[in-house]
């Protein structure tokens, strides 16, 4: 029987499985106000999935409102938050739109599908913009490295973001590999997507004009992943019945190909007037969100939706997250040309509604109406939360518990092989060589350089020339965002934006994909909130905005949340892609210079994880202005060619990074330590603002005099050159063994 | 002499069709684009069917493609000379065409393995390698998860004898029988190889160097010399 709007009516007191579908019975009394009536149960499903914390952000919206309120002034910024997409102008006409978003749950249930239709659902809120998709990212977080739950997780994530991303044909660039045994039972797998548009071009979610038809396009639609936007984003897994349990959505990367290049001769045929992907929580998400932000109105007729399976319920059809689908809204003078298009590539395609301007969206089921709502209340007006938050009882005895008493090395050289073949600072080249990095043509810089580099001039026939091209990279560290989650977001900010600008690109703004435990937890909730307002703050300071991104809660099993994990992705434009600075050392003969000051900062290291299993004291100091003038530093030498490799600092310290410059391309190094440096300290400690940099001798005296204008210290280390890294009285060490020693972890771990 | 005309095939798909055109218009000569679907040729000198998944490769890599409008008109054209490059799925889908013999099958190691490959030039004779000298040894990228060469004991030894393995594996990547990357037809105008010159053209982009372009400024010495 189908549950009319009539029998809705006249059935008030019809129990409802609200709270089954993750509603509270406030929430779900809001709905019967909305209405007048009981909503019908395709209503119910609409408001339950909109009102998921997934779809609605109702726990984080009112943190997430400092990204605006504090957001510096930038005129680069031509999409903001709230679109599926934020879009940057990136000069000569071109504009960039990227995002990462998280699909944690799913990943973990099915590591190879979750991690797939992750990287499938970022590429279409990419497409939905008008763009396109150019290059991905992914940020992946595991259990420790040898947990036997890392080894079905991980080598399944890789499978599925290869097998997905390699047969869409968009080069992998970059991203993070990080172990931890905080993730065990909750993997984090982030992907980020960037794509190109003429400005001009920009498209967005709505649903103007009266009469415009609505297109459904794409794969038809099964019993996918039904519930799993309010189920798997909102709930834990410990005490899920089997029958909660969904079914995760499984990937069709040939189709999400095809998709890509009908929507493009779509856009360039101009018959698009509105679009929007289906990711969470399906048509009923897409036709929401269409007519609150258009007319505000749309009918639709439900029963046209094209189906795989002809059992599916109209419920089933409105929550079904099927995947590489569209939903277009299209004059009808266009539709041929449309509908022609779409048969060109294969693409099944139904006009399945209208556009209206009632201010209601109306769904029938073989004319019996089964939804008549205010769109806007379901998109819009969902509940808001001002959780309570509160530090958590141990923040205080963790921040005391300061690294300077643990016992530091003797042998240095020891420590850093040792440090150099730990599964967070060891070679990643078994799961990158799984990516194609090369696919298009256009890739400049690829893991594992600091950040991935595209030249734009030949993505897009007729745009106009360009020599400029963009840089993005991604970084987080849940260390030190556990001991300090105000700083380690505004660390994990300053390391993403120090990536972007040692290959010499300027940048200019920032994604985001939050990771945390339980809102529902204030001490959670308190990590959350300190991780935004520090991230808000260092965007200001640093003057780049944020143009969206995305917020995963509920990573944690049982009372056992995962560090807070900001993920932050930065974007950088280079005018002259031609003048990017390589990664590491490029050649013999040239002079390693040392950017920044390092103090003794041991807190969440990578030697105090390494060496003594510790996490206490306090993280880095992030000082925006140091860091600003480093970029500006790395930019400007970089135009003017003064560089000829770079490697910013991080994980590990000077040491690591060393190491690192010498494996870039085996050119090897003899330095030597600041003199009346302590040089552990000098080797191992984490300060951050600081980059390494190599410049041929005769550019030295430009270089340093461009670093003295800016305050930005410069330390001549030594020269590159030989077949070791040398540091006289300290350690001496064959390139070979350092490779060896990096290479080695990861296939060992994973054979 | 006007520039010489090589159609690149899009299939539904296939992936490195822009790198295609662009290896062409480096070496000099005009891409045309060729549309699986088309009965036409467009009178074009010679054809790169390049590398991607054609149909989601959810078959055998190339065993629809292999059906394709287009290549009713491709393998007559090929087999009465028309010079043709297929490289990783392109190779696939000649050789599921019969232009070409042996198959492709999943890596040894069964992942896919994106790299910048040394490979060795071990002919000369084709219409797509006489820009190389023999021997030459060269960095080429390979990404792929089905390029393991097969054939049968008889198709080998021919090969071989035959000077018909165009390039060989420095360092096998994928368990390729006789270190096989690539092969040619007998008349050497066909030529299927895993790795992908298309990224190998230019300082700035793809993988290291310019090894790669050999390949298209081959073809048009071939097309001069005809």
């Amino acid at each position: 029987m189908i549950d009319s709007v009539g029998r809705a009516a006249e059935t008030p007191q019809e129990p409802q499985p609200y709270a089954e579908l993750g509603m509270k019975d406030d929430e779900y009394q809001r709905v019967r106000d909305i209405l007048g009536r009981r909503p019908t149960s395709s209503e119910l499903a609409i408001y339950s999935v909109m009102w998921s914390e997934h779809c609605s952000y109702k726990s984080s919206k009112v943190h997430l409102r400092q990204f605006g309120t504090k957001a510096p002034k930038s005129e680069a910024l031509l999409v903001g938050m709230g679109e599926n997409a934020g879009v940057v102008d990136i000069g000569d006409g071109w504009a960039a739109t990227f995002k990462i978003e998280s699909h944690n749950h799913p990943s973990y249930v099915e590591p190879h599908q979750g991690a797939a239709t992750g990287v499938g659902g970022i590429v279409r809120d990419i497409m939905s913009m008008g763009a396109r998709p150019v290059a991905v990212m992914d940020s992946l977080r595991f259990g420790a490295a040898d947990a036997p739950d890392t080894r079905r997780v991980l080598p399944g994530v890789v499978e599925g973001i290869s097998s997905y991303g390699n047969c869409l044909g968009l080069p992998n660039i970059g991203g993070e590999v990080v172990f931890d045994p905080c993730y065990i039972g909750n993997p984090l797998v982030n992907a980020l997507c960037v794509g190109l548009l003429r400005k001009d071009q920009i498209k967005l979610a709505t649903a103007p004009g009266p009469g415009n038809q609505v297109v459904l396009f794409g794969a038809l639609t099964g019993p996918d992943g039904i519930g799993g936007a309010s189920v798997l984003a909102s709930a834990t897994f410990e005490d899920e019945s089997q029958a909660k349990r969904p079914s995760v959505q499984v990937g069709d990367p040939f189709m999400e190909k095809l998709l890509i290049e009908c929507c493009l001769e779509l856009f360039a045929a101009d018959v698009v007037v509105g679009i929007q992907d289906l990711g969470a929580a399906g048509v009923a998400c897409a036709t929401t969100e269409l007519a609150a932000k258009g007319t505000g109105g749309m009918d639709v007729r439900l029963d046209l939706v094209p189906l795989r399976d002809p059992r599916l319920r109209p419920e089933e059809i409105l929550m079904s997250e099927s995947q590489e689908r569209m939903m277009a809204v299209v004059t009808p003078a266009d539709i041929p040309a449309f509908m022609e298009i779409c048969r060109k590539w294969d693409i099944p395609a139904t006009v399945i509604g209208e556009v209206t301007d009632t201010g209601r969206l109306v769904m029938t089921w073989h004319g019996e109406t089964i939804v008549d709502i205010e769109p806007g209340t379901a998109a819009d007006e969902g509940p808001v939360y001002q959780r309570p938050y509160a530090e958590p009882a141990g923040q205080h005895a963790l921040n005391a518990d300061d690294p300077s008493r643990l016992a530091r090395p003797g042998d240095l050289g020891a420590t850093l092989l040792r440090l150099l073949g730990s599964p967070n600072l060891a070679s990643k080249e078994w799961v990158t060589s799984q990516y194609d990095r090369y696919v298009r043509g256009n890739t400049v810089l690829a893991q594992p350089a600091d950040a991935g580099v595209l030249r734009i001039g030949e993505v897009m026939p007729g745009a106009s020339e360009t020599v400029r091209g963009i840089a993005l990279a991604t970084d987080g560290n849940g260390r030190y965002a556990r001991l300090d989650p105000y700083c380690g977001a505004q660390l994990a900010l300053a390391e993403s934006y120090r990536n972007v600008a040692v290959t010499g690109a300027r940048p200019l703004a920032v994604t985001n994909c939050l990771n945390f435990g339980s809102p529902e937890d204030p001490e959670v909730m308190w990590q959350f909130a300190e991780a935004v307002r520090g991230l808000a703050d260092a965007c200001r300071a640093l003057g780049v905005p944020v143009t969206g991104g995305n917020v995963s809660f509920y990573n944690q099993t049982g009372s056992a949340a995962i560090n807070p994990t900001p993920v932050v992705g930065v974007l950088g434009v280079l005018d002259d892609v031609r003048r990017r600075v390589p990664h590491g050392f490029t050649g013999p003969d040239e002079r390693v210079l040392l950017l920044g000051e390092t103090t003794a900062e041991f807190g969440g290291s990578e030697w105090a994880h390494v060496e003594h299993g510790h996490l206490g004291g306090l993280p880095p100091r992030f000082q925006p202005e140091v860091e600003r003038a480093l970029a500006t530093v790395l930019t400007e030498a970089a135009a003017r060619g003064l560089l000829t490799g770079s490697h910013d600092l991080s994980d590990g310290g000077l040491a690591v990074a060393l190491a690192e410059s010498c494996l870039a391309h085996g050119v090897g190094a003899t330095v030597s330590l600041p003199p009346g440096d302590d040089p552990f300290v000098a080797l191992f400690s984490e300060s951050a603002s600081r980059a390494l940099v190599t410049v041929r001798p005769e550019s030295f005296d430009a270089f340093a005099a461009l670093c003295g204008k800016h305050e930005v210290p410069c330390t001549t280390l030594g020269t590159t050159g030989g077949a070791a890294l040398s540091i006289p009285g300290v350690l001496d060490i064959p390139v070979e063994t350092l490779r060896t020693t990096h290479e080695g972890t990861l296939p060992a771990l994973m054979a | 002499m006007s520039a010489a005309r090589v159609g690149v095939v899009t299939f539904p798909g296939t992936l490195d069709d822009q790198d295609a055109a662009r290896a062409v218009r480096h070496a000099g000569a005009e891409p045309v684009p060729l549309w699986h679907a088309d009965t036409d040729l467009r009178g074009v000198d010679a054809v790169f069917l390049p590398g991607g998944f054609s149909y989601g490769d959810y078959l055998r890599c190339g065993a629809i493609s292999r059906f394709a409008p287009l290549m009713g008109e491709l393998v007559p054209a090929a087999r009465a000379g028309l010079p043709v490059l297929g490289t990783c799925n392109g190779f696939q889908i000649l050789c599921e065409a019969h232009l070409l013999p042996g198959a492709l099958v999943k890596n040894a190691g069964l992942h896919y393995i994106c790299r910048d490959q040394r490979l060795r030039i071990e002919s000369t004779a084709t219409a797509w390698t006489s820009a190389y000298t023999r021997g030459q040894e060269v960095v080429i990228p390979i990404k792929h998860g089905e390029g393991r060469y097969v054939a049968d004991a008889e198709t080998l030894a021919a090969l071989e004898s035959g000077g018909r393995v165009v390039v060989r594996y420095l360092g096998n990547p994928n368990g390729s029988l006789n270190d096989i990357a690539g092969v040619s037809n007998e008349a050497g105008n066909v030529v299927g190889l895993m790795p992908h010159p298309e990224h190998a053209l230019e300082d700035l982009t793809g993988g290291p160097g310019t090894d790669g372009l050999g390949f298209f400024t081959s073809l048009l010495k071939t097309m001069v010399n005809a």
